[in-house]
């Protein structure tokens, strides 16, 4: 087994060496040890769209995030499940954008304040830090212009706070590396031609735009192994989704 | 909410909702015109914001349902400008040389308002009242002018929307009425409740502004002024002295004919008339009514001609050009006026309407949401123009209902 390593281990090494991020570390037993995982899930139970989108995890962290009586945006806010669950347990003064028709009316049977409009279109119009926290849940992938619309969202917000699949999780990877196929999880349930993400990217990307940028990340959390947690120094490998709380420079 | 269809515009009009008779479950019935003189001939006049003042001022209004014990239940409806104060249901007192067109038919928002229908009378109480200036037994130029006991004609002062806002609320202090519940309204309707929101703040607590905006664009602007000089242009209108004698109905049918072409599309005409002959096979060169879009048009005018006062016409218009929400509250600034709004607010825009386009709305929405006060600001997809606040029942329906269950935000 080691013998039949060596040349992989020299590879890794070179890999690690040309590229200015390394593979998170990866050893060639890590990478061995991933395979063999993936080929038993491939085996096995595939894991399926996520059965009740309603319990999101990010809910969970976006809600111990925001203070009480926030004025909060949610972007491409759905239904209004998390605005209707924060304006109940946080008594924030929330408001919806959502453009699809069938979830704005959804969002006035929740009695969730919610404006029809594109995102695409920008949020012109909305003046600086109306709100305290603007949100962008899942959604970041989906726009066509998603620099555009992050630094829309923190002008018009004094923090914001965006999820979305990390296209770098191991899975993902050799998804793509060895079955040679446009990967479907969980994460990121739909083929190829009926996706709405159309800008995926990874942990490693965002945290390089964030810099160019002059974006400060203030906390992170991800959806990795079935465990919600804050963010680790592997977690582009290991996290499927993440969560960044974000703060322009000049705001700190 | 299933059964909601995907796009408004696809359905055809014969899907609409059948006229309810007055025994139908879900019509009020019956209803019977009531007035009230909110100012006597000897009171204090009522002082209008364009410097005149009126006495005696009667106001019709209607109600449907029943006031609660709380008194907390009460929506009031603002109607457009040929409307009235018969909102629904079925007028017992029309007949011969009374109001005889609304034998025919029944209140102007029958379709939404009724037991179990998203103007819940079962739940609410309802009021709708006729504006001053109007001539649905709300004075108006029509009326006699106590100093001369001959109709006010053009003598009439000028109205605008925020004097009708203000007799609107005499007429709820009247009644014993504080909050609203709700204020709502389509159109010209829609610019009385930003007016309330903006006016009586503590006294509205959901607002409902339907196909509207905060003014008029100039393209409105210029579609009344036509109208306006098609009326003072008839030979019958004689300074607006006509009462008694030869009425000025061309001018005011063909000013009717103009507002039926904004209040449609280009789309809705396509569907509604294409450019289909009426009643005949082949046309007849002529300049009489060779397509049946001429010949809707010539109906629609003629039969508010019957129905309507050509000097009503110029005083309702006029109001509807003046309104500024922004010029009233904020010194021209919009977003400053609008920061006086207390209310749940809920604004509707549809996407064919060119008389208040979805982008004057969504203007109006934005100016409310840029003081961080929520805000449901919906763009339907319906190809019924301005019409389809009085057409998407369904599409509307829905909205209605689920805004009124809401509760406030802050628990108010």
């Amino acid at each position: 087994m080691a013998g039949g390593n060596d040349k992989l281990t020299e590879m890794l090494r070179l890999w690690a060496s040309r590229y200015s991020a390394p593979i998170e570390n990866l050893s060639t037993d890590k990478l061995v040890a991933l395979i063999e995982r993936f080929l038993t899930e491939e085996n096995g139970a595939v894991r399926r769209r996520r059965p009740d989108s309603r319990k999101r995890w990010d809910h969970e962290v976006i809600e111990h995030t925001i203070p009480p009586d926030s004025r909060v945006l949610d972007l491409g806010c759905g239904g209004g499940e998390l605005l209707a669950r924060l304006s109940a347990d946080k008594n924030v003064r929330g408001q919806g954008i959502e453009l699809d028709p069938e979830k704005v009316y959804e969002c006035v049977g929740r009695g969730v304040s919610v404006f029809q409009s594109d995102l695409d279109a920008g949020l012109e119009g909305w003046t600086e830090n109306l709100f305290d926290y603007v949100i962008l849940e899942e959604t970041l992938q989906t726009v066509y212009n998603p620099v555009r619309v992050l630094s829309e969202m923190l002008r018009v917000g004094r923090r914001g706070i965006v999820s979305f699949p990390n296209f770098a999780h191991w899975h993902i990877r050799l998804e793509l590396a060895l079955g040679g196929k446009m990967p479907v999880n969980a994460s990121l349930p739909y083929r190829w031609h009926d996706t709405p993400n159309i800008r995926l990217c990874t942990i490693e990307d965002f945290i390089n735009w964030t810099t160019g940028a002059g974006v400060v990340i203030i906390e992170g959390h991800v959806l990795a192994e079935n465990e919600v947690r804050p963010i680790r120094e592997d977690d582009n490998l290991f996290a499927e989704e993440v969560l960044f709380v974000l703060e322009e420079k000049q705001n700190r | 909410m299933t059964d909601r269809p995907q796009k408004g515009g696809a359905r055809q009009p014969e899907n609409r909702k059948g006229v309810k008779g007055p025994e139908h479950p879900q019509s009020v019935g019956r209803t019977r015109p009531r007035r009230v003189e909110l100012v006597g001939p000897d009171d204090e006049p009522f002082r209008l914001e364009a410097g005149g003042a009126v006495a005696p001022v009667t106001v019709e209004y209607e109600t449907y349902g029943q006031l609660n014990e709380a008194g907390d239940n009460v929506i009031l409806i603002v109607h457009a400008l040929s409307g009235d104060a018969h909102a629904a249901g079925w007028d017992e007192e029309a007949g011969e040389g009374n109001r005889k067109w609304r034998t025919r038919k029944p209140g102007w928002w029958d379709e939404q308002i009724g037991p179990g229908l998203p103007l819940d009378t079962a739940r609410f109480y309802f009021i709708c009242a006729n504006v001053l200036g109007s001539c649905y037994g709300t004075t108006g130029p029509m009326d006699p002018d106590p100093s001369t006991g001959e109709p006010y004609g053009l003598r009439f002062p000028l109205v605008t929307i925020s004097d009708w806002v203000r007799l609107q609320a005499r007429l709820l202090d009247h009644l014993g009425i504080g909050k609203l519940y709700a204020v709502i309204g389509g159109s010209l309707g829609g610019q009385q409740a930003l007016e309330w929101a903006l006016a009586f703040p503590e006294r509205v607590e959901r607002c409902i502004i339907l196909a509207s905006s905060a003014r008029l664009s100039p393209q409105g602007l210029a579609f009344n002024a036509v109208a306006r000089h098609s009326i003072l242009s008839d030979p019958n209108f004689c300074g607006g002295d006509y009462y008694g004698k030869s009425l000025p109905d061309k001018g005011l049918a063909a000013a009717r004919m103009l507002g039926h072409i904004t209040y449609l599309s280009d789309e809705a005409m396509y569907q509604k008339f294409g450019r289909r002959l009426q009643g005949k096979s082949a046309p007849e060169f002529s300049f009489g009514i060779e397509f049946e879009v001429e010949s809707y048009l010539a109906y629609q005018g003629r039969s508010f001609a019957e129905r309507f006062d050509a000097n009503a016409y110029l005083y309702v218009t006029r109001a509807m050009d003046y309104y500024d929400a922004a010029h009233n509250w904020g010194d021209g600034d919009l977003t400053v006026a609008c920061k006086r709004i207390m209310s749940k607010m809920l604004m509707v825009s549809f996407s064919t309407d060119w008389l208040y386009p979805p982008r004057e709305c969504r203007e109006l929405a934005l100016a409310i949401s840029r003081n961080s006060h929520p805000v449901t600001y919906v763009n339907i997809l319906s190809n019924y123009g301005h019409d389809a606040f009085l057409v998407e029942h369904d599409q509307l329906g829905g909205l209605l209902r689920d805004f009124l269950e809401s509760r406030q935000e802050g628990g108010a």
